[in-house]
């Protein structure tokens, strides 16, 4: 879908400072590319609720974080994306695979693409999706649009083979 | 398995009297109720109720990684640690030499009826054990509360992050925290106080 080096610059227009992340095989060559760029940290957590929760804590001492995960993270989030998002009102962008959306032939009914975004609604997470490589300007606007006005954010990125 | 140990509250009240003005403190579930009720609450003070199940040390460490030059405390409970020992691991990867988790070990989850937490009968988990094998470096535990009071200095004074465990006396029939107010208004009051410049909050 995109690069490594695309996503780098386009979090670096952002003003990310700080990619919070659990790595599958496409978002995972993106954290790799971010790795060393100067004012922009990776920070690889161990489960994905880590990451909004420390994505909430980075934002509420003034950095701009943005959570990098798969769909089934986003299953895992639930009740720290519950409380970071909502409870506590802080607007933490994010950019989530879509597991198997281009490409059924690992995982045929893959599950992720009956959850995923009936999810991201029960959620109350304005989304996104993007199915094609022309579209990255699209995914710069949406969140840079969501930053401007301090809300919540998911970029939906298809993705092929689990 | 429920434990003996020190009085929650003196243990609490000695943390209190100990934090520095600059200081950012973490109290979450029973420490918070604890924190609350010794007094008013400082400006750097984030009451993390409510909560999500125990992120206490993750909210912890993202505001350790943004605000260098503070000192961060986090109060968090055994029963909350158990839900995010990942937790620790990443900590460590991270490394924030201003981080302090304080763990409250009192064997049980103390503000809904004190269930006992999971671990075995007979030995109680060792989180100071955990803390260092997920590469932890400044541990500390204590059971007694001279000892705290003893150690805290040389705790909040080593090089983080640092993980200390007090072990603690159940407080029976204690409530879960009330929230001390709303949360887009506590938000806005807390990054000020850190000298941020506050953001409109989302709407949901």
């Amino acid at each position: 879908m995109f690069s490594g080096p695309q996503i780098a610059s386009m979090m670096l227009d952002l003003g990310v400072t700080h990619v919070v992340t659990v790595p599958d095989s496409t978002i995972g060559a993106w954290g790799d590319a971010m790795e060393g760029i100067p004012g922009l940290e990776v920070i690889r957590v161990c489960r994905e609720g880590e990451a909004w929760a420390i994505a909430g804590g980075l934002y509420l001492g003034g950095a701009t974080p943005l959570v990098l995960i798969q769909c089934t993270g986003l299953f895992e989030s639930g009740d720290a994306l519950r409380n970071i998002v909502h409870d506590w009102k802080l607007p933490i962008p994010s950019m989530i695979g879509y597991r198997s959306y281009l490409d059924q032939s690992v995982l045929p009914g893959d599950t992720c693409l009956t959850f995923t975004e009936p999810i991201l609604d029960a959620w109350r997470l304005p989304y996104r999706l993007i199915t094609a490589p022309t579209q990255l300007d699209e995914v710069r606007t949406f969140l840079a649009a969501a930053r401007q006005a301090a809300q919540p954010a998911v970029a939906l990125i298809a993705e092929g083979r689990a | 398995m429920s434990l003996a140990g020190m009085p929650m509250r003196e243990a609490v009240a000695t943390l209190r009297d100990a934090r520095g003005p600059k200081d950012i403190v973490i109290p979450s579930m029973g420490s918070a109720r604890e924190w609350m009720a010794l007094g008013p609450v400082h400006d750097l003070d984030f009451i993390l109720v409510p909560s999500a199940m125990g992120h206490a040390t993750s909210v912890g460490l993202g505001l350790a990684l943004a605000q260098p030059d503070r000192r961060v405390i986090v109060l968090s409970g055994d029963g909350s640690l158990l839900m995010n020992l990942g937790s620790l691991v990443t900590i460590s990867a991270e490394s924030p030499a201003n981080l302090v988790i304080v763990v409250f070990v009192n064997g049980v989850y103390e503000v809904t009826g004190a269930q006992v937490t999971p671990g075995p009968e007979t030995v109680p988990v060792d989180y100071a054990a955990l803390a260092r094998a997920s590469g932890i470096q400044s541990v500390f535990r204590w059971s007694s509360l001279d000892d705290w009071r003893s150690g805290i200095d040389s705790a909040l004074g080593a090089v983080g992050p640092t993980l200390v465990v007090l072990d603690v006396a159940p407080v029976p029939g204690a409530a879960g925290p009330r929230s001390p107010g709303p949360t887009g208004e506590r938000v806005k009051r807390f990054m000020a106080a850190v000298g941020v410049n506050p953001i409109p909050p989302v709407s949901s």
